[in-house]
């Protein structure tokens, strides 16, 4: 068991440096999920995450696998895209999700056509799905800054971030912080995605974000409730994915996103709020 | 006589498109104006321009009495999200906002008060529970005690008693003539022209433009309400034909 569970660990520095990676974006990234979540943002964030793939690869192809270039370019081309496709919602009689969805296909083919003239098909694999086993010093250390200034903005964004989300109208009456509100939030989605990006790729950084949130939901019925589910969750699948993915010989990313679907699966089914079998759980306490 | 508010020229709509036009007219400090008209009339829209959240396309509101931040809305319930996991006592407590700011906890005295107003209400015992679990009137219920918190002289309210039991209506309707008592203005969206005859003194009618303002026995006739009525329907129609059919 040991052997099992902890030697992979205790053995390899990329095995406890991929560890390290996964718990700060659990500890940043979920949280964040769980209020993409809550104001029914999920397939916009993973749009976003899409759109962040022509920046970084503008990064790539002028500076190859630098963390700081390819950060930066990602973190430009995640804001111009979140902003870009709220503007054309609102100057045309496109919706802003159908604006989003234009901005993300378009993003996404430029981003692996950029990749593909420099780079080989394992660069472009690597952009996609992420090298969570190969992660140097430099980007943990850019992880936990992401996961750090998160919780810091999140715990002082919380209240117009709940009320935002609750009744927007009142928030928009009682202060001017609605609309900082929304882009001080958009611009933590696209930081903890680009954070992700670099561990698990373009295609799954949002999975680590929404899979844990949308399981927690059937753990927790309080905002605080469902963080801590939702990280918890987080940090649990990355540790047995992690795993599987060590002793079974499978890619990381996608194993650790899966580990956590598992985890939404159960949860959709045997969770005590709102599950498939909450209903059983609740005739056999009435009786 | 003074006003808490005064409409100039007043135009507000979405996407360049009027909703509200022309409006010109005074809210007299301290009154009580049940605002009137069809689906489509521009009712809702008012509120949003008086409390800020939309921008008036021409004209302006002028704050007479009281400060533009002195101001309770109550949003119609179909605005707000009741799935998010909040809890009643949390919903009512940001009836603070304007003391506590975005940013800082609540001391004991805050939450003595949030206490207090839970059960001026008569919501003691709901306090813990999520506000998705709440029927429709104690949702009501619990927005009326956050408007209670916010100790405002003008106050906003938008359809406060659309579909709720006439229970929850009653004490409601004491909540709002507690404030009018107490000296401060109130503006209530209707749809019951019987409960505007019973319990609000004066009246707005609005289609769009302003049919009529005044007391309320002398103002909600039926010629007037069919006028609005004529109004809003022209309204509906190209453009061009807005407000003509009705003249």
């Amino acid at each position: 068991m040991w052997e099992f569970l902890v030697q992979p660990f205790a053995e390899f520095g990329f095995m406890r440096r991929a560890l390290m990676g996964c718990v700060a974006i659990s500890v940043g990234g979920t949280p964040v999920g769980v209020f993409l979540l809550l104001r029914r943002m999920s397939l916009t964030g993973d749009a976003m995450a899409h759109a962040i793939l022509p920046g970084a690869a503008v990064g790539f192809l002028i500076a190859g696998f630098s963390l700081g270039a390819m950060t930066l370019g990602g973190l430009v081309a995640g804001m111009a895209v979140a902003l870009l496709s709220g503007f054309v919602a609102r100057a045309t009689a496109l919706r802003e999700d159908a604006s989003l969805a234009a901005f993300y296909l378009i993003s996404l083919a430029l981003g692996v056509l950029i990749v593909s003239t420099r780079g080989s098909n394992v660069d472009l694999m690597h952009v996609l799905f992420g090298t969570v086993l190969a992660l140097d010093d430099a980007a943990l250390i850019l992880l936990c800054g992401i996961a750090s200034v998160t919780l810091v903005a999140l715990a002082f964004f919380f209240r117009p971030l709940v009320l935002e989300c609750v009744d927007p109208q009142f928030l928009r009456a009682v202060s001017g912080l609605s609309a900082v509100t929304h882009f001080a939030f958009l611009a933590l989605v696209v930081m903890n995605l680009v954070g992700g990006f670099h561990a698990l790729g373009t295609l799954m950084a949002v999975g680590i974000m929404i899979l844990p949130a949308a399981a927690a939901r059937f753990w927790a019925a309080t905002i605080g409730g469902l963080i801590a589910a939702a990280v918890a969750v987080a940090i649990a699948s990355s540790v047995c994915g992690l795993l599987v993915s060590y002793h079974f010989g499978l890619p990381s990313g996608p194993a650790i996103i899966l580990v956590a679907g598992v985890a939404y699966g159960m949860s959709l089914v045997f969770g005590p709020l709102g599950s498939l079998a909450a209903p059983l759980f609740r005739r056999r306490v009435n009786i | 006589m003074t006003y808490a508010l005064a409409f100039d020229k007043l135009t507000l709509g979405y996407d360049r498109h009027p909703a509200v036009r022309h409006l010109d007219g005074e809210v007299a400090d301290g009154s009580l104006t049940a605002v009137v008209g069809p689906n489509g009339a521009g009712k809702s829209t008012l509120l949003k321009g008086v409390t800020g959240v939309l921008r008036p396309l021409a004209g302006q509101v002028r704050f007479g009495t009281c400060a533009r931040n002195d101001v309770a809305y109550l949003p119609q319930q179909s605005d707000i999200d009741r799935s998010f996991p909040i809890s009643v006592v949390d919903l009512v407590a940001m009836g603070l906002w304007n003391e506590v700011g975005g940013f800082f906890g609540l001391r004991a005295a805050h939450r003595a008060r949030v206490d207090e107003a839970i059960s001026a209400v008569g919501l003691t015992g709901f306090a813990a529970r999520s506000i998705g679990s709440l029927s429709g009137g104690q949702f009501q219920r619990a927005l009326f005690a956050r408007l209670l918190l916010q100790d405002a002289r003008l106050v906003l309210l938008d359809e406060p008693f659309t579909a709720i039991d006439p229970k929850t209506m009653v004490d409601l309707l004491g909540v709002v003539r507690r404030w009018h008592g107490e000296g401060r203005t109130v503006i209530a969206v209707l749809h019951d022209a019987e409960a505007v005859r019973a319990h609000f003194p004066e009246t707005l009618i609005l289609a769009r433009d302003l049919v009529a303002h005044g007391p309320t026995a002398k103002v909600l006739t039926a010629a007037n309400q069919f006028r609005a009525r004529q109004m809003c329907e022209a309204c509906d129609g190209p453009p061009h034909d807005c407000g003509k059919r009705a003249s």
